[in-house]
């Protein structure tokens, strides 16, 4: 009897421990996610507020976590030292044309590869494939002499033309392609549906958040470009966005007017957020495919 | 007879792909060969006429050079020290974020903010963190720390040049481990946390009615279910690793590196456009060449180490 009462409090007592156990690994799970979550977050939050200090508060040998006085003015100067208007303007010039050329290429592409029947067509796949295990800046030696004997020096074209195709798209499109059955194709054909408009009222809303994603990444892409531009198309007519940023401050350390600069690394990540912010279920999904920036 | 029409149709959808991927990928991977076995060739001269011999001592001088040799460095130093570590967090965040429920989402969207953002601008973001503030060219006059080193003293610690004019070279090493750990952190955990969600639950059930340590289910159950995704974070870690460049460009600008030491940081693919801006195609293509040579056996290491290890 009394060995038994011994035994159900031993018991009691063990279940005890345990959710103590378990509360505490559940606790240091979160205290690591979130100590992890806030180092992620800090260079967001420190690029936000330094931006809007005044260049004397920012010099505080005690920092400030919130500016005494916000100064929205550090974004007028920004935008107009960078010059910004003119850079998103032609930065959504080449990001919109060059993703619609770029959209219609890999779908007539996927589309052959995934439902037409011709010669050689594996062989040329898996010889598409190999080239993405090049590095890009082993094509780019030769496309400046290319682009400059076309006398694309300095013009949208020659940001749109040289990266219409991806490979990697085209490979995603066409495994997306091939998830739709034959028979569709076999019955719109008995019907007598041209093959463009099968494509185009069939596979392309079938396929579309593949669509979706490509469309985001090389809108990034265009966003985020540096070294191509930089050596084509570097004059004020035609410079992008991140060309832009790195030219009008050339300098990040020393004697510098952060506040400013700041606000205009601000300016040009803000879109990148919204589009995150809206769109972040097709960009996550194209990503962990992808394993590229843009 | 459809055959042959299909065999039309496909070539004609294909036309203006094939089209562009002659122009701007195969031929450039000829060229690039070409380019890379005439003797100083320089596409400045070759449009003037000059004639240049066959040879492979573009690979000889890009490899004597000790520009050279310093960009392998820094690029080698920088694969290894970030891809360990970043994968290691990356696993680390990925197994305790599929662990909880409550905040999950919203965590797992904070982790892959990072990846939405142009890491030249960000950079600079990294460098105004590291920078002592307000430091004059002359290096005499600075008016305070900057914010890591405020936050390593408050620790305790003593403040740190890491960027600024007479920094040394592990300091800028390290503020350039932290740029692109943070950076690759979320592609990292993205993949690992979708590999770890398709995991069956049954095994981890099994685990339990058995009794097996936390410990033990990690290594014997998540690590080995999880083989293939680690390895493809790794190989595309290794790949990206090797072609650093626009991050160092953020945080030191195209001096890649502090004002008073030039070209301290610059990588692979630094060196491959230093040639091309001064017109040395052929030493350039020979450095394109050995870059690509040094990622296809970076590559295929990894995947004959991972063979041995993965379960699939």
């Amino acid at each position: 009897m009394d060995n038994n009462v011994m035994h159900a409090k031993d018991l009691q007592q063990t279940s005890f421990n345990q959710k103590i156990i378990k509360f505490g690994v559940k606790f240091l799970a979160y205290l690591f996610l979130c100590t992890m979550a806030l180092i992620v977050l800090f260079p967001f939050y420190w690029m936000i507020i330094s931006s809007l200090k005044s260049l004397a508060e920012y010099r505080l040998n005690v920092p400030t976590f919130w500016p005494k006085k916000i100064i929205w003015y550090n974004y007028v100067e920004a935008f107009n030292a960078a010059n910004l208007g003119k850079l998103f303007v032609n930065t959504m010039i080449v990001g919109v044309a060059s993703t619609l050329l770029s959209l219609v290429i890999t779908v007539l592409s996927a589309f052959a590869f995934a439902r037409l029947e011709f010669k050689g067509r594996d062989t040329m796949f898996t010889l598409l494939l190999a080239t993405m295990m090049i590095p890009g800046e082993l094509f780019t030696i030769t496309n400046y002499t290319t682009v400059t004997q076309l006398n694309w020096m300095n013009t949208y074209t020659v940001l749109i033309v040289p990266f219409l195709v991806s490979v990697f798209y085209i490979f995603l499109l066409r495994q997306n392609f091939l998830q739709i059955p034959n028979e569709l194709y076999l019955a719109a054909k008995v019907d007598g549906t041209s093959d463009l408009k099968y494509l185009w009222k069939v596979m392309v809303p079938l396929a579309l958040p593949t669509l979706i994603s490509i469309t985001i990444l090389k809108m990034m892409g265009a966003w985020n470009s540096y070294m191509w531009p930089r050596l084509v198309a570097n004059d004020e007519a035609h410079r992008l966005i991140t060309n832009g940023l790195r030219n009008a401050f050339t300098t990040t350390t020393g004697d510098v007017n952060y506040p400013v600069q700041m606000a205009a690394v601000a300016l040009v990540s803000a879109p990148l957020f919204l589009v995150f912010i809206f769109l972040r279920k097709y960009i996550m999904a194209g990503v962990s495919r992808s394993g590229i920036k843009g | 007879m459809v055959d042959n029409k299909q065999q039309w149709k496909a070539w004609l959808y294909l036309s203006p792909a094939i089209v562009l991927l002659l122009v701007f990928t195969v031929w450039p991977i000829f060229n690039t060969v070409r380019m890379s076995l005439l003797e100083n060739y320089s596409g400045l001269k070759a449009a003037g006429g000059a004639v240049f011999e066959f040879g492979i001592g573009n690979f000889q001088k890009v490899v004597e050079y000790k520009r050279f040799k310093e960009c392998l460095t820094n690029t080698v130093l920088l694969c290894v020290l970030t891809v360990p570590i970043s994968t290691l967090l990356a696993l680390l965040i990925a197994v305790t974020l599929n662990s909880i429920k409550p905040l999950q989402k919203l965590l797992q969207t904070i982790f892959f903010l990072p990846y939405v953002t142009n890491s030249i601008a960000i950079g600079m973001v990294f460098a105004a963190m590291f920078n002592i503030i307000g430091l004059r060219p002359d290096g005499v006059t600075a008016d305070t720390w900057g914010i890591i080193n405020n936050v390593i003293q408050f620790f305790g610690g003593k403040p740190v040049n890491w960027v600024n004019q007479g920094s040394q070279y592990w300091a800028n090493m390290t503020v350039m481990v932290v740029y692109i750990v943070w950076n690759a952190l979320p592609f990292k955990i993205l993949v690992l946390l979708g590999g770890l969600q398709s995991i069956n639950k049954q095994y981890y059930d099994a685990a339990k009615v058995d009794g097996t340590s936390r410990k033990r289910v990690f290594t014997r159950i998540t690590v080995p279910l999880l083989s293939p995704m680690l390895a493809y974070v790794i190989i595309t870690g290794f790949i990206g690793g090797f072609k650093e460049y626009s991050s160092i460009v953020g945080i030191f600008g195209e001096t890649m590196g502090p004002p008073d030491a030039a070209g301290r940081l610059n990588t692979m693919v630094g060196f491959i456009y230093d040639a091309l801006s001064t017109n040395s195609q052929g030493r350039a293509s020979a450095a394109a060449l050995i870059l690509f040579a040094i990622i296809l056996a970076v590559t295929l290491f990894n995947n004959m180490v991972i063979k041995k290890h993965t379960h699939y």
